[in-house]
């Protein structure tokens, strides 16, 4: 899984690269993606073979390792609807295909899933799980847990309402779908089951009297970010994504159960606990990162907590068998609240920066991709340390009327982004120490970083940036090891695997494009500083370093 | 229609007969039909087909109140959604002078109704077509193709893109080899 493993990780115990000899790492082959619309999926290694999904039309590729060059074992192409294209907020990425038990599934834009026989290719099943007619996509890498196929909808831009669904993995049934809004029936919240921490959880129908009427049935929530699960206590983690639309106005209410994180029985879907870490969303602070399965120390006991690097600016700390913030520390600069009270579990929004129709708001921190999007962080169970891509940027904010008409964005904002204050990175990987609760260091970057992390047994951590550039950096230290200029821009998720030779392989997709990288992949013009939903602002000299492409990368060490 | 005319000469001292098309306020004219129009000119035997032009289009772009309605319309019907103010998002950008399916007033009326095939909606039964019409004209002026004193000069929203009244066309020239026609 792109995870590596159900607590999202992304640790690997292999330790031939390391430190010491990292510097040596060279291109053992290159594949071409033939896509050129930005490559986010994770590579995935199983036996002797890589597979991969590109951006729309989602082909994946099966690559032979044991070919000298990395032959192409087979490819599958569905066939994506091109129609669907319209439908994706920030360019037809995908996360990465899912294997479990001689399968692989994965998604495909047009809100289809498919299960692939791993060995042929050959299409076992393929499920139309939503409608991209009124605006659900798929871009996020499914999770199989306990036979069941966990997937979740894109498309909050357009007033999709969110939901994740469970599928048979044998036949491509649904065995269940939980809605983010709606009444509970729909959210699958029985109140036997359903023991949420905090009070603002416990009504009855939160889904529905937490909206204005109807309105949560185009009230977004939607499910395409990465899902846990702890075998132990049998639960899966995940988030729901910012509320519909952007322009909070027509919306009054907690808006629930939009962005925040579920805890769910796999078998039944039934809802154990849930958090908001921003009620009543202002700016598209969408919740669906990645949530750390970690047993740590916690003021001197045992703890199962999930940490949570959220978007909105704060590194939370949740307890994960009761949905109990235990800590919630800010790791960028935040302007848009003033900190989370953790009596009620309440973020404290900044009064100041309230949006309000005829008023432009300025100087919102973090702006709405956030401190940090979807680019999963890492843990190494060797430094105790998460790696985390992050980024420091602010924008102004405009709310505007709007109306919703299915198969177009229900937004409802202008807005332009620019850096954080500060030398004008507006990127970094940083290293937190979850325990202390603080920051070691970070590796500076001139632009988002918009690609996934990997850390390994031998002490080092991978990723990549926009300009294109795949670096190896010492776990400890932060210091930067190795790097290697690819083609184009980095916004996939690093791998490392053993190779049929016995040897260790790093893998990387390079192909710029994502919300951070549209503005280069779209060809989009930066004389409106609100194309790209804000990011036109920013380009600068991005489209000089960075240039349109789709290639697999794969470094070993010399023989 | 005579009689406004006639008023905006006396009231605004306009003397070109351009000046009177710029104010004028059509609410309920017969909107041009739109027939056979082709994203492309290429046709086999070397002699371009021209897109049929319609001789009412022409107006939409050179009149002030249609190209302010169109821009209005732009935002209601959610166009800045996938195109943000012209310079684009998930749909190409419309202020350039790259057109997929072709930058005349006819071709992206055919675009905003007929839909595209790579995720642009349809917009056929929507949107009223004079509407459409006045839309077009205002997608033509964000590339500078529409009468420069009938665009409107700023609007009062967050300072998005350049106002249209800056908005240069495209200098070209063509000047093929005789030999090869
Ligand atoms: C759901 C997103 C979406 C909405 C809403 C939308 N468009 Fe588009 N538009 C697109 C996409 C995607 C394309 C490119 C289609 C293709 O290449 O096949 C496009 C293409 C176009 C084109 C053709 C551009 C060219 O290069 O030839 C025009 C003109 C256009 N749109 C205008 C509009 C207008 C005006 C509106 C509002 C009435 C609008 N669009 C609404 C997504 C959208």
């Amino acid at each position: 899984m792109p995870s590596r493993d159900y607590a999202n990780t992304r640790y690997s115990g292999l330790d031939e690269i390391t430190t010491d000899n990292v510097a040596k790492l060279q291109v053992a082959f290159t594949f071409a993606t033939g896509t050129l619309l930005g490559q986010e999926s994770a590579p995935i290694v199983i036996g002797d073979t890589l597979y991969f999904v590109t951006p729309y039309p989602n082909i994946l590729y099966a690559v032979d390792l044991t070919q000298p060059g990395g032959a192409l074992k087979w490819k599958f192409d569905p066939k994506p609807a091109a129609a669907s294209q319209g439908v994706a907020c920030c360019q037809p990425v995908n996360r990465g295909p899912t294997y479990y038990n001689g399968r692989i599934f994965y998604n495909t834009l047009d809100a289809h899933t498919v299960a692939l026989d791993a060995e042929t290719g050959q299409l076992l099943w393929k499920t139309r799980v939503g409608d991209f007619n009124y605006g659900d996509t798929f871009t996020m890498a499914p999770l199989v847990v306990k036979n069941k196929v966990l997937v979740g909808n894109s498309g909050a831009e357009f007033g999709a309402r969110g939901w994740l669904a469970a599928l048979d993995a044998s036949d491509g049934s649904i065995a269940w779908r939980a809605f983010t809004t709606g009444p509970d029936s729909d959210v699958l919240i029985d109140h036997a089951e359903f023991k949420p921490f905090y009070p603002q959880y416990r009504g009855k129908d939160l889904g529905v009297s937490q909206w204005p009427p109807e309105h949560w049935k185009i009230g977004g929530g939607t499910v395409w970010g990465w899902i846990s699960y702890d075998p132990e206590l049998d639960l899966i983690y995940y988030g729901t994504s910012n509320p519909s639309p952007w322009n909070h106005e027509v919306r009054p209410g907690d808006n629930h159960w939009t962005n925040g994180i579920f805890a769910r029985d796999p078998d039944t879907g039934k809802a154990r606990w849930f958090y908001q870490f921003s009620p009543h969303d202002l700016w598209d602070h969408s919740a669906v990162n990645e949530n750390l399965i970690l047993d740590m120390q916690w003021q001197g006991q045992m703890r199962k907590v999930v940490v949570r690097p959220e978007r909105n600016g704060y590194m939370y700390v949740i307890d994960r068998v009761t949905g109990e913030v235990l800590a919630a520390d800010a790791y960028t600069y935040i302007t848009a609240s003033k900190g989370v009270d953790l009596k009620t579990g309440r973020l404290i929004y900044n009064e100041d920066k309230t949006p309000s129709q005829g008023r432009v708001v300025r100087e919102v921190c973090p702006n709405s991709p956030g401190a940090k999007d979807w680019t999963p962080s890492s843990f190494s169970k060797r430094t105790g340390l998460i790696y985390m891509p992050h980024n420091n940027m602010c924008m102004d904010w405009e709310v505007k009327p709007v109306s919703y008409i299915a198969g177009t964005g229900y937004i409802g904002v202008n807005a332009r982004f620019y850096p954080g204050p500060g030398d004008g990175n507006v990127g970094e990987l940083m290293a937190w120490d979850p325990v202390a609760r603080r920051k070691l260091w970070g590796v500076p970057e001139r632009w988002p970083v918009w690609s996934g992390t990997a850390v390994t047994a031998g002490d080092v951590v991978f990723y990549g940036n926009l300009e294109g550039w795949f670096k190896a950096v010492h776990a400890q230290t932060g210091e930067v090891l190795w790097q290697f200029k690819t083609a184009s821009g980095i916004i996939g998720q690093p791998t490392t695997f053993r190779g049929p030779d016995g040897r260790q392989y790093v893998a990387i997709l390079s192909g710029i494009g994502g919300w951070a990288g549209a503005m280069v992949s779209g060809e989009l013009d930066e004389r409106d500083p609100t194309a790209a939903k804000g990011f036109g602002n920013m380009v600068g000299e991005l489209k000089k370093q960075s240039g349109i492409g789709g290639m697999l990368y794969v470094f070993a060490l010399p023989r | 229609m005579y009689s406004r005319c006639l008023a905006s000469l006396l009231l605004l001292g306009c003397t070109l007969l351009a000046g009177c098309e710029r104010e004028t306020r059509a609410f309920h004219e017969e909107a041009p039909a739109i027939n056979d129009v082709s994203p492309t000119d290429f046709r086999a035997g070397g002699t371009p087909r021209p897109v049929a032009k319609n001789p009412q289009a022409a107006e939409y772009e050179r009149n002030a109140f249609h190209i302010s309605e169109g821009k209005r319309y732009y935002e209601w019907y959610n166009c800045y959604s996938c195109h943000a103010a012209g310079g684009g998002d998930i749909g190409p950008p419309l202020m350039d002078d790259e057109w997929r399916y072709g930058g005349e007033i006819e071709q992206i009326f055919s675009s905003i109704v007929e839909g595209r095939p790579n995720g642009m909606p349809s917009f056929a039964g929507r949107i009223p077509e004079q509407q459409v019409w006045e839309i077009a004209a205002y997608v033509r002026s964000m590339s500078g193709n529409a009468a420069k004193d009938a665009v409107p000069s700023r609007g009062d929203e967050i300072k998005t893109t350049k106002p249209l009244t800056q908005v240069p066309p495209t200098p070209e020239r063509s000047e093929p080899p005789r030999s090869n026609r």
